[in-house]
């Protein structure tokens, strides 16, 4: 199943290749990964979405508290939360496409943040599936570009993950 | 008053009580031999090669309980180190290695000597650090004793750039360190404890399985008091042994792929299982759906979270100190009124007794060739089941494991995770620092010894009595013997040709050497070289090249498909 993990870690360089050591060493499933600092300028957060049965993703959770740069691991498939991540899209914007992209745009209330001739920029934030089903209902032939910034994720209400 | 960074590192060394320093010196870390120069406090040992110093200063570790420690040189020193560390990282064992790195500005140039230690050595140390910064070398080596020694033990590197030992700075130690993100758990959970206590004393076919956790957390003491207390059985796995005494009845031997029948089939068939400081090796359990045909409770008692449920699910987890927890079930037992089930308990030792006297080590005492199991056993009785052994890596060490007896931990020194051949004769020297007057035996094969053998030099400088043990059966013989079972008696590569003649070799580096070719010779020459109190004697004893470990439990098979000698 797949999993959304969120991270603090000590902001200090070589931090972020330890966890990306550990989960290709151990064989672990990555399917993104985003980290920024925090507000505390000391700690990084990072957002890690991998995949694994029950036991590999307990074993994840406990390997990332090994490390000893990790401050907090919080699985967030363990309660409520909000995933969300952004993507930019270039899409053709030339002739019967022109429309049709400014609409498809709408209907999954993206923004239009770049026009040019021939192409629009689209900016979408949404869950990971949101940004998958945008991309599915565009033709492919559409499509020019595409990138995708990973899911950052956060706890529901008061599930805060703080020091 | 400022000194120089050089200086810090040896008053780092000097505020935690290092007393051997085991080292290779080279143009990156020059600063720190021309400090090492003008102090007292530890001494430097010089190995032959950076990969024996780590060894040496892993197996002092092991035979002290403090924190070993190594000093190399940037590039092809740090590359040599790699072995002896991740060596020491698979058997979890503190250690801290320094080494030298280019100078700041030069790193990331590809410049003389370069090598990204930090980046070559992360997967295999529990910590590394990079010393940017001459006011950080303290703390930094502060951080990585802590860390090194503290929870689940392991090696630390600090990396120190050249600049950064030349600059000048004031040098304060700091008392302690605290990390955020690094609070080992000591004390297990109380209510967990209470139902691995009810678990034992329900137990019909109770098993201790204690491992090399025992050893590390000095936890023989209280382990002995519970286990004798409640009557149950207990094995120990290879990195256990001494952990538990062997010579004392309840011990039913080591488990595992050449473990015995009655330890693998108690572990087996019982209903309980206590294990405490293992980790469920794939040598110790064999077939992991096998070992789950039967039903058991798993109590597991580890200080490492992320070694329970790792391999094998477990019932009761109990994260914390091997010593905490175990003080605490002891006091626990000390106030319960409930005893264990006795005539439970009857019947099952009458059980493991029917095991026990299938007498699954018994070989060919009446060979005109020297067993290599009967030189073990000699050597256990001429050293009166009291020195330390060292080990290589294939049959002879697992020989060593199954004939020596050794009653107390720390005896036993051997690389059990990574199994590293050549591992021997440096661990000889590590734990003949530690303890200068102790009987050190390295128990080796002729292939092992071979991995580093310039430390007879070493030994020759430093004057260790050594005496080692060299079952040399001309094969690899652990490859060989696999390749017999395994693949039709096609010896690939497994011969070992062009053996020096090892006397001459011992020699030639003033030492005392001896051929022994009939086992009528084995006691004496065992006494005469023990009695050569201050000499290092190289003992090479030509053995049985075609004799096979046994008991064995095959690649892949389950614990009670265990083979014997006798049935092959
Ligand atoms: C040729 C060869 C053959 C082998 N055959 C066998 C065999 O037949 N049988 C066998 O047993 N092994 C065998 N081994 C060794 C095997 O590969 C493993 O190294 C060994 O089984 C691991 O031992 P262990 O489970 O005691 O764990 P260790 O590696 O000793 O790990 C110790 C465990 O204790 C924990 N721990 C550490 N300190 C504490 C503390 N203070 N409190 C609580 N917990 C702590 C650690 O977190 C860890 O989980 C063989 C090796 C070789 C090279
Ligand atoms: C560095 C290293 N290389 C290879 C191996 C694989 N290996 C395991 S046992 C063994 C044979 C050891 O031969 P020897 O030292 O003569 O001991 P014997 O088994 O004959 O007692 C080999 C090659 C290893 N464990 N370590
Ligand atoms: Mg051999």
């Amino acid at each position: 199943m797949k999993h959304i993990i969120s991270i603090l870690m000590e902001n200090e360089a070589g931090a972020l290749s330890r966890v990306a050591g550990l989960f290709s060493a151990r064989a672990y499933n990555i399917e993104s990964l985003t980290v920024a600092p925090t507000e505390d300028a000391t700690l990084s957060r990072m957002t890690i979405v991998t995949s694994g049965s029950d036991e590999v993703i307990e074993q994840i959770i406990k390997q990332l508290n090994k490390l000893i740069d990790v401050v907090k691991v919080l699985d967030l498939n363990d309660g409520r939360f909000i995933e969300r991540e952004l993507m930019l899209v270039k899409v053709k914007a030339t002739g019967p496409f022109r429309d049709e992209m400014k609409r498809m745009c709408d209907i999954f209330r993206g923004r239009i943040i770049d026009v040019a001739d021939g192409s629009y920029t689209i900016e979408l934030t949404g869950s990971g599936s949101k940004l998958d089903a945008f991309l599915e209902a565009l033709d492919n032939a559409a499509i020019l570009e595409t990138v995708r910034t990973g899911a950052s994720g956060i706890g529901r209400g008061d599930r805060i993950l703080k020091l | 008053m400022e000194i120089s960074g050089a200086e810090i590192v040896i008053r780092c060394l000097h505020e935690e009580n290092v007393k051997f320093v085991f080292g290779y010196p080279g143009g990156a870390v020059l600063n720190i031999y021309d400090a090492i120069f003008t102090q007292d406090k530890f001494k430097h040992i010089l190995v032959r090669h950076e990969q024996a110093a780590v060894h040496a200063a892993d197996a002092y570790a092991r035979a002290t309980g403090d924190v070993g420690v190594a000093l190399v040189t940037s590039g092809p020193g740090a590359t040599n180190a790699i072995t002896g560390i991740a060596t020491a990282y698979m058997d979890s064992i503190p250690l801290v290695v320094i080494s030298g790195q280019v100078p700041t500005p030069a790193i990331g140039l590809d410049a003389f000597q370069e090598v990204d230690m930090i980046g070559i050595t992360r997967p295999c140390v529990k910590h590394n650090f990079l010393v940017k910064d001459i006011k950080d070398i303290a703390t930094t080596m502060k951080k990585a004793f802590f860390i090194a020694a503290t929870g689940r033990p392991g090696p630390v590197v600090v990396d120190i750039p050249k600049d950064i030992t030349a600059q000048l700075a004031n040098f304060e130690y700091p008392k302690s360190v605290e990390l955020r993100s690094y609070t080992p758990i000591l004390k297990g959970h109380s209510g967990q404890i209470k139902k691995a206590i009810k678990l034992m004393l329900d137990a019909k076919r109770p098993m201790i399985y204690a491992g090399g956790g025992v050893v590390l957390g000095d936890a023989s003491g209280e382990l002995i008091k519970i286990a004798q207390r409640l009557g149950f059985p207990v094995t120990n796995t290879l990195m256990g042994l001494g952990g538990y005494p062997a010579t004392d009845k309840q011990f039913v031997g080591m488990l595992g792929m050449h473990g015995t029948l009655e330890a693998n089939m108690a572990m087996q068939d019982c209903d309980v299982l206590v294990a405490i400081g293992a980790r469920f090796d794939d040598r110790v359990i064999g077939n992991p759906e096998h070992f789950f045909n039967k039903n058991r409770t798993i109590i597991h008692i580890d200080v490492d979270p992320s070694s329970i449920s790792k391999r094998v699910k477990v019932d009761v987890p109990i994260v914390g100190h091997v010593q905490s927890v175990l003080t605490e079930m002891n006091e626990l037992l000390d106030a319960e009124t409930r005893a264990p089930d006795a005539v439970a308990l009857k019947a099952w030792w009458t059980q493991i007794e029917e095991w026990r006297g299938r007498n699954c080590l018994s070989y060919n005492r009446n060979s005109e060739i020297i067993k290599p199991q009967y030189v073990i056993e000699k050597l256990w009785e001429v050293t009166k089941g009291d020195a330390y052994v060292t080990s290589d890596v294939g049959q002879h060490q697992m020989w060593a494991a199954q004939y020596y007896k050794f009653d107390k931990p720390r005896r036993w020194i051997n690389s059990g995770g990574l199994g590293t051949m050549g591992v021997g004769l440096p661990y000889a020297m590590g734990v003949q620092f530690a303890d200068p007057t102790a009987q050190v035996a390295c128990v080796t094969g002729e292939g092992s010894i071979q991995m580093n053998i310039q430390e007879l030099s070493t030994c020759k400088q430093f004057h260790l009595p050594i005496k080692v043990i060299l079952l040399n059966n001309r094969y690899l013989g652990m490859v060989r013997q696999w390749q017999q079972f395994f693949y039709e008696n096609r010896y690939s590569e497994s011969y070992m040709d062009s053996l020096p003649d090892f006397v001459k070799l011992a020699e030639s580096y003033g030492h005392v050497g001896m051929n022994i070719e009939k086992p009528g010779d084995v006691e004496g020459a065992l006494t005469e070289a023990f009695n050569l109190k201050d000499r290092f004697v190289f003992m090479n004893f030509l053995t049985d090249q075609n004799e096979n470990v046994f008991p064995m439990v095959p690649n892949g098979k389950g614990l009670s498909e265990i083979i014997l000698a006798e049935e092959l």
